[in-house]
């Protein structure tokens, strides 16, 4: 088990800045996920941390030792690839003792972790296979075996999931989550995909272009986000995003004028009663995606297209439907994406005259 | 279906069947054949002599000369030239412009007519004029006689070949190198794996389809050296640099005994044939890949 920081971190190739002054902390034994679009440092930074790839500036610690200069064996980091970089030309049983006979582990030592190992994973019947003869989510495991028979203080993983289809890949999310529970190891993993990020990790760092946007719990993530890009990359569909200047009848009291203001599909009402207080926005639905626990709808209003997403309900049949969105449910972000807080908002309504 | 309908294919195929049969299959069968007589070429009949030429060959002492110096010369020139081109390979596995220009420049004895290089070797090793032993004697070591020693001509010959075989060798090492996935050598390297260890265990065995290749391909190469001994020693000093393929030449084409040069081609298609099969029979079992 062990932390890992990274100080000021930066790196470039030739003169292209991938990542500049990155600070972070990775608690020890948690469950870390980076996630980010394609091309925004995550892999990078996971190579640095394994000893890969040479930071450009900067120090990255892991427990209290600073592995600069620590050659990748020997900074305790175990791997795992994206297309799981077995070694073709040996079987199973080849694959995951390579590393221990490296360690100079003895013979009947090494035979033991094997064995442990492959009841944990399923291969016991595969150990004398070579790679090419395995599926999928068979190689996903023999990676995983590797890795973890080394007993490193750090588990890294790189979108290891990415090459399985669907079914398996959630089968294989759960039986990490499961992993991570019983080894307690600190599990730092890569994915571009927010709702992998979501369901595994107990701390998820959303990176764009080279920087950290925000290092968070999944809730917290998902319900403060700290600025407009967390706030459109977590969650399906994404965020809903009005420009101020589009809301007409909001009225707001606030230090700072917000450029944008954005809820969440899935908070949106659809056709709610008058008692419930809200912004409310009419529209057309384009289209309705149902998908049995839950629909989604796209809407075209004069604040332009939005979505709606509602949970066990009938599906709406109406084509003009008013949205009602409850005020305490809007998010506001001033013009460079960054969140508005303490921002008050009511709907400007005609004077009431003699009741409604 | 008509007549025409069911010819029409074999009408399609013919003139590559014909012409592959007249100049491939037909020229093997007639020396078979002719393997089986005495013939000088020129006289009107042949005398039908059954395996006598194969028994003369086996008892004459220079032909067994000749095998033993073509197995000599074939053991080192693919040994010599597999293993650097290996060591080349392992090197020049890079960018940047100075290994692309080494590379193309190991690669041009490649594109080089066999006779050029014979004769510019020759003169590199004359023994009174030649560069080679002028660099030897700057070295302060004494001269040596290349081509005109027994001793030393079989291996003078083989230096040749390896020089001109080095570059396409390489660049056939080079290419097995590149597919191999980088993330295989960075697992290897996290793996605690030494750099003696990742070549002996990772990459040896990930280029064995590669090596393979070569030393069939250069062992049915070298048996059939012609052009250089031909041009430089032609089989000389005292019979030490004659091989099969210029020994078969010498007798067909300069003693004229037809016959006799046709039984040791009947051998030398034997020895290529077992090769051959060797690397069919092995290569179906595929060494290591993916």
């Amino acid at each position: 088990m062990a932390k890992i920081e990274l100080k000021q971190i930066s790196k470039k190739f030739k003169d292209e800045t991938i990542i500049e002054n990155l600070n972070l902390t990775i608690k020890d034994g948690s469950f870390t996920v980076l996630v980010g679009p394609s091309g925004c440092g995550k892999s990078t930074t996971l190579r640095m941390v394994a000893g890969l790839e040479k930071q450009s500036g900067g120090e990255i610690w892991i427990d209290d030792k600073c592995v600069n200069d620590t050659p990748p064996g020997l900074r305790d980091v175990a791997m795992v690839f994206q297309n799981y970089a077995l070694y073709p030309n040996m079987t199973v049983r080849g694959n995951i003792e390579f590393g221990l006979k490296n360690m100079g582990i003895a013979k009947q030592e090494r035979e033991r972790l094997i064995m442990d190992i492959c009841g944990i994973v399923g291969l016991v019947p595969h150990l004398n296979k070579k790679p090419q003869s395995l599926s999928g989510g068979q190689r996903q495991r023999v990676a995983l075996a590797r890795a973890m028979v080394k007993q490193p203080k750090v588990f890294i993983l790189d979108e290891p999931l990415s090459n399985l289809d669907a079914k398996l890949r959630n089968q294989m999310r759960t039986e990490l989550i499961q992993l991570h529970k019983r080894l307690g190891t600190t599990f730092v993993y890569v994915t571009h995909d927010q709702v992998e990020a979501m369901s595994m990790g107990d701390e998820i760092v959303v990176m764009n272009k080279g920087v950290i946007q925000q290092a968070d719990t999944p809730m917290k993530l998902y319900h403060d986000p700290a600025n407009q890009f967390t706030a459109e990359f977590i969650g399906t569909p994404a965020m809903n995003m009005m420009d101020m200047r589009d809301m007409q009848g909001l009225e707001i009291r606030s230090a700072t004028v917000p450029g944008y203001a954005g809820f969440r599909p899935e908070q949106a009402l659809i056709g709610a009663g008058a008692d419930s207080e809200g912004y409310e926005i009419e529209g057309e639905i384009l289209t309705r995606e149902s998908l049995g626990a839950e629909n989604i709808y796209q809407i075209q209003s004069r604040n332009g297209v939005f979505f709606v997403k509602t949970f066990l309900a009938p599906l709406e049949t109406m084509r003009h439907v008013k949205v009602t969105v409850p005020y305490d449910r809007l998010y506001y972000f001033g013009l460079n994406g960054e969140r508005l807080r303490g921002v008050e908002a009511s709907s400007k309504r005609p004077a009431a005259v003699g009741g409604r | 279906m008509s007549v025409w309908e069911k010819l029409r294919p074999y009408s399609m195929v013919a003139p590559a069947i014909i012409v592959f049969s007249l100049f491939f299959i037909y020229p093997i069968f007639y020396m078979m054949y002719l393997s089986l007589f005495d013939w000088n070429f020129v006289s009107p009949d042949k005398a039908y002599v059954g395996i006598q030429n194969f028994k003369d060959l086996l008892t004459d002492s220079d032909f067994r000369q000749v095998l033993s110096n073509t197995t000599i010369y074939t053991l080192l020139t693919v040994t010599l030239t597999t293993s650097l081109a290996l060591l080349l390979a392992l090197w020049l596995n890079r960018k940047g412009v100075f290994h692309g220009f080494v590379q193309g420049a190991i690669f041009s004895p490649h594109i080089i007519s066999l006779v050029s290089i014979s004769l510019l070797w020759s003169w590199l090793m004359d023994p009174e004029y030649g560069l080679l032993n002028w660099v030897i004697g700057l070295a302060g070591f004494g001269k040596l006689a290349w081509l005109s020693h027994p001793s030393t001509s079989l291996v003078s010959l083989v230096i040749v070949a390896v020089w001109k075989g080095l570059g396409y060798n390489a660049l056939v090492f080079i290419a097995g190198l590149q597919s191999i996935p980088p993330d295989i050598y960075e697992a290897a390297s996290l793996d605690r794996s030494k750099p003696w260890t990742t070549f002996r265990k990772l990459i040896l065995p990930l280029l064995s389809p590669s090596i393979f290749f070569l030393v069939i391909i250069n062992m049915i190469g070298s048996f059939q050296v012609f052009e250089t001994i031909a041009i430089m020693t032609q089989g000389g000093p005292v019979n030490s640099t004659n091989t099969l393929v210029y020994y078969i030449y010498e007798n067909g084409f300069r003693f004229f005994k037809i016959g006799y040069a046709s039984a040791a081609g009947v051998i030398l298609l034997f020895i290529i044939g077992v090769l051959t099969i060797i690397y069919f029979k092995l290569l179906s079992k595929r060494v290591h890949y993916r």
